[in-house]
C-alpha cells in the first residue's frame, strides 16, 4: 500500500505482487493563498483525508488490514508543518514548496558568511523552494515560537514525518522520523553524513530538538495504531525519488522524467556523490539498507502548466490534450519559439529574473505553430537538463523513462526522442510515484526479494525512437538556445526592485 | 429552445424565450447556461440576446478529439494490457478506416513498434466491426464498397457482414479470428460519449490460440476484460464532461 501525499491531493493505492493496481482512493485538499506569493495547506485536513482514504482503498480492494504487507509513504517534497509535541496541534498551516514569501530572506541569507559551504554540504542552492528558509521565517515571525522551540516543545516535519507521527500514535508515542530523501530537500542535511549538519542548523538558526530522526528510505520501522491499526509502515520517500525507484532506475546513469505541471528529471549517479558543475541539484536518490544511491536532479518549472496557460489564458484550445490536434495542423514550428520563464528559469540556468518570451513571429505564424512551440519548449528544456546530466556524469544516458500526464501526448513524446536522440520509454504502470513507495515498503517487508525482482515487474507500454535528422536537430537546438539567451537579456534590461 | 432560436430572427432575449416556451425565467436561464457551456447557444455581448452557437454546425463531425480520448483512456488501456497480457489499441473512424489513436505494447518486453496513427480495415478487425456496428451510415457505405479479402477468412460478402454486425450489437462486443492476419485474432468493445453515441472502440489483439478457445470462439475472460475496460473509459468520459 502506498500513500501519496501530493501537492493537490492525497491518494491511497494498493498494488499486488505483480505491481498491478488493485485499488485507488483519493481526496483533494484546499490551497490557501493568504497573501501574494504565499501558499499554505492545512495539515489537519490532510491527516483527516488519510483517515478516510485508507479504509476506502481497503474496501475497494476487498481486503482487511492484516492482508496489507506494508505501507510506504511518498509525499510532496519541501512542504513542512510545525506542531506542538504535547497536543499534536499544528502551529499555523503547512508552508508549501511553491511559497515564495522568503524571497527577501533568501537574498539576505545569500550575503551571509558561509553560504558557499552551505551549498557544498547540502547540495542545494539557496532558494525559497527548500524548507530551511521558510522554517527560519516561521521561527522569526510567529510570536513565541522560537522560545517554545528552544524548550523542545515544537516538532518539525515534512509531510511524510507528519503522517508517520500521526499514524503511529501522535501524542501517545508517535514516531518522529523522516527518510534521507525528504531530509535531503530541507537544506539542513549533510549529504555525506546523511545527518542534520550542525553548521547548517547554525546557519539557518534552527534548533536541533525539533528535527526528526533521519532514517534510510526502507527503514522506517513503524506500525499504524490509528486509522487502520496494525499495518507496518516500512518506507518513506519524496515523490520524485519514489518515481525514480518506481521506474526501476537502479543503474548508474539511468534517468526518469515525470511530466506534469512541471517536469522533474532525476538521474541515478550510483553510490557516488556527484557535485554538479552544470546547474543541477545533488540529492539522495534513495537508500535501501546501508548505502545510499545518489542522484542529480534537474527541474523544469513550466511544462504542462504552459499547455494550461495556452488553454486558459489564450483560449486557443478547450482541453489540454487538444494542443496535439492543433499542433498537428502544421508540419513544423514555422520558426517560432516560446520560452516559458514565467517565474524565472530553473535547471540548468537558475535565473529567477528571467521572463518568458515568444520569438520568431512573422505574419506566417498561426495558432498551430504556437501550439507546436508550446510542446517543443518542454522538449528543449529536457534536452538542456539531460545535456547537463550527461556532462556531470561523463557518460551519455542511453534512454529516458517517462511518466506523468503529459506522456499521453504522442507528439511531445516523439519530439523528446527526436531532440534527445535516444529512445523514450513509457512503463505500463503510470502511477510510478505510488509504485515506488510500495516497492520500497514491500522490499523492506520481504514481499519482493530484491531489486531484480522489481525490475521484472517493469513492462514497456510504449517506446518512441529518435527519427530527426541530426543537422535539423542541431539547428533547432541552436535556435532554442538563442531564444533562452534573449530571456536573460530581457531580465537584465528590466529594472529590478 | 434550439428550435425557437433556429426560427425567424434567431436572436431572442431571456424573457422572450421563457415566455414563448412557457417556462419560468429561472428554468429557461438554467437551460440556456447549459447550452452555452456546450456551445450550442451563444450570447451577444452587447444586446444580451441569445442565438444558436457554432458547435451546432459541427455536431456531426467532432464528437471527441482523438488526443483527448487517448489522454482520458490511457490508464484503462494500461490496465487492460496488464490484465489480459495482450497489446491494446483504441481506434476511431477516419476516412473509411480505423485510425489507431492509442497503442499499448503487449507486456512481455518483446520488441514492438508503436502503431499510433496506423490505419486498419473496418471490416476485418474487431475495432472496425464495433465502429461499423454502431454507425448506420458507415456500415451502409461499407455495403456499397467491395470488401477486400486479406486472408482466406476475411468476410467479403456484405450479407455475412450484416449478420455479424447485428450479432455485435446484440452482445456488445466484436471478435475476429484470422480475418485480418493469419494466426492473429482481436476482441473489441465500444466507447461511448454521454448520450450513448459510440465514438471509438478499445480492443486487444494477439495470437489466435491465446485469444480464442479450442472452438475458435474468443475466450470469455478476455471478452469480459475488454468490455470492462470499454465501460471504464465510457464512465470516465461522463465524469469529466
Amino acid at each position: 500500500m502506498a500513500i501519496d501525499q501530493g501537492t493537490t491531493s492525497t491518494r491511497c493505492i494498493v498494488f499486488d505482487q505483480n505491481a498491478r493496481l488493485v485499488a485507488v482512493a483519493q481526496r483533494e485538499h484546499r490551497q490557501y493563498h493568504p497573501r501574494p506569493g504565499w501558499v499554505e495547506q492545512d495539515a489537519v485536513e490532510i491527516w483527516r483525508n488519510v483517515d478516510r482514504i485508507v479504509p476506502q482503498a481497503l474496501r475497494q480492494a476487498g481486503i482487511s488490514a492484516d492482508q496489507v504487507v506494508a505501507m510506504g509513504i511518498t509525499n510532496q517534497r519541501e512542504t513542512f508543518v510545525l506542531w506542538d509535541r504535547h497536543t499534536g496541534v499544528p502551529i499555523g498551516r503547512a508552508i508549501v514548496w511553491e511559497d515564495i514569501r522568503t524571497e527577501d530572506l533568501v537574498t539576505e541569507l545569500g550575503k551571509k558568511q558561509g553560504i558557499e559551504e552551505v551549498r557544498d554540504r547540502c547540495g542545494l542552492p539557496l532558494a525559497t523552494y527548500f524548507s530551511a528558509p521558510s522554517l527560519r521565517w516561521m521561527l522569526d515571525n510567529v510570536a513565541g515560537l522560537r522560545a517554545k522551540a528552544d524548550r523542545g516543545d515544537v516538532l518539525f516535519g515534512t509531510m511524510d514525518t507528519w503522517l508517520i507521527w500521526n499514524l503511529t500514535g501522535g501524542v501517545s508515542g508517535g514516531l518522529h522520523v523522516t527518510d534521507v530523501t525528504n531530509a535531503s530537500r530541507t537544506m539542513l542535511m549533510n549529504l555525506s553524513t546523511r545527518q542534520w549538519d550542525p553548521m547548517l542548523l547554525e546557519f539557518f538558526g534552527v534548533p536541533s530538538s525539533m528535527l526528526p530522526e533521519i532514517r534510510p528510505s526502507s527503514e522506517i520501522n513503524g506500525r499504524t495504531t490509528r486509522v487502520v491499526p496494525g499495518i507496518p509502515i516500512t518506507a518513506a520517500l519524496g515523490d520524485q525519488h519514489a518515481a525514480l525507484f518506481g521506474q526501476t532506475c537502479f543503474e548508474k546513469g539511468s534517468i526518469k522524467g515525470t511530466y506534469g505541471t512541471g517536469g522533474f528529471l532525476l538521474m541515478n549517479t550510483g553510490t557516488e556523490l556527484v557535485r554538479s558543475k552544470h546547474g543541477l541539484l545533488t540529492t539522495i536518490g534513495y537508500q535501501i539498507g546501508g548505502e545510499p544511491t545518489y542522484a542529480l536532479e534537474g527541474s523544469i518549472a513550466v511544462a504542462g502548466s504552459l499547455v494550461q496557460w495556452f488553454r486558459d489564458n489564450l483560449g486557443l484550445i478547450h482541453s489540454a490534450p487538444e494542443i496535439e490536434t492543433l499542433a498537428r495542423t502544421v508540419k513544423d514550428n514555422g520558426g517560432c519559439y516560446i520560452v516559458p520563464a514565467f517565474s524565472g528559469l530553473f535547471a540548468p540556468h537558475w535565473l529567477s529574473q528571467a521572463r518568458g518570451l515568444v520569438v520568431g513571429l512573422t505574419s506566417y505564424i498561426n495558432k498551430g505553430h504556437l501550439a507546436r512551440a508550446v510542446l517543443e519548449a518542454t522538449g528543449w528544456q529536457t534536452r538542456e537538463v539531460v545535456d547537463a546530466m550527461n556532462a556531470d556524469l561523463g557518460v551519455p544516458t542511453p534512454v529516458l523513462k517517462v511518466d506523468g500526464g503529459m506522456t499521453a501526448d504522442h507528439l511531445l513524446m516523439q519530439f523528446l526522442a527526436d531532440v534527445l536522440d535516444i529512445p523514450v520509454m513509457r512503463p505500463l504502470v503510470a502511477e510510478t510515484v505510488s509504485l515506488g513507495a510500495a516497492y520500497a515498503a514491500g522490499l523492506a517487508a520481504g514481499y519482493w526479494p530484491d531489486l531484480e525482482g522489481l525490475r521484472r515487474n517493469w513492462h514497456l507500454a510504449a517506446r518512441w525512437n529518435p527519427a530527426m535528422d541530426a543537422r535539423h536537430r542541431e539547428d533547432e537546438y541552436a535556435n532554442w538556445k538563442r531564444a533562452v539567451e534573449l530571456t536573460f537579456a530581457w531580465a537584465r534590461s528590466t529594472p529590478s526592485n | 429552445m434550439l428550435r425557437l432560436l433556429a426560427r425567424g430572427s434567431g436572436h431572442h432575449g431571456l424573457t422572450e424565450i421563457a415566455d414563448s416556451l412557457g417556462l419560468a425565467r429561472g428554468t429557461a436561464h438554467g437551460i440556456l447556461r447549459t447550452l452555452q457551456r456546450v456551445e450550442f447557444v451563444e450570447q451577444d455581448h452587447t444586446t444580451g440576446r441569445y442565438r444558436l452557437g457554432a458547435a451546432l454546425l459541427h455536431l456531426g463531425t467532432s464528437y471527441l478529439d482523438a488526443n483527448e480520448l487517448r489522454s482520458r483512456s490511457i490508464n484503462w488501456a494500461d490496465t487492460l494490457a496488464a490484465r489480459s497480457g495482450q497489446e491494446v489499441r483504441i481506434g476511431m473512424h477516419h476516412d473509411g478506416a480505423v485510425l489507431v489513436v492509442h497503442h499499448v505494447f503487449r507486456p512481455d518486453d518483446s520488441v514492438q513498434t508503436l502503431g499510433i496513427g496506423a490505419m486498419l480495415p473496418l471490416h476485418a478487425t474487431a475495432l472496425g466491426k464495433v465502429l461499423l456496428a454502431y454507425d448506420p451510415d458507415l456500415s451502409a457505405a461499407a455495403r456499397r464498397r467491395e470488401l477486400t479479402s486479406l486472408t482466406r477468412r476475411t468476410i467479403t460478402r456484405t450479407q455475412m457482414l450484416e449478420r455479424v454486425l447485428t450479432e455485435v450489437r446484440g452482445q456488445g462486443w466484436a471478435g475476429e479470428a484470422e480475418e485480418y492476419m493469419p494466426g492473429e485474432a482481436s476482441i473489441a468493445a465500444p466507447i461511448r460519449i454521454p448520450g450513448g453515441l459510440v465514438i471509438g472502440a478499445i480492443g486487444i489483439s494477439g495470437a489466435a490460440d491465446r485469444l480464442c478457445d479450442s472452438t475458435g470462439r474468443p475466450r470469455a475472460t478476455l471478452v469480459r476484460q475488454v468490455v470492462q475496460a470499454a465501460e471504464s473509459v465510457t464512465t470516465s468520459l461522463v465524469d469529466e464532461n
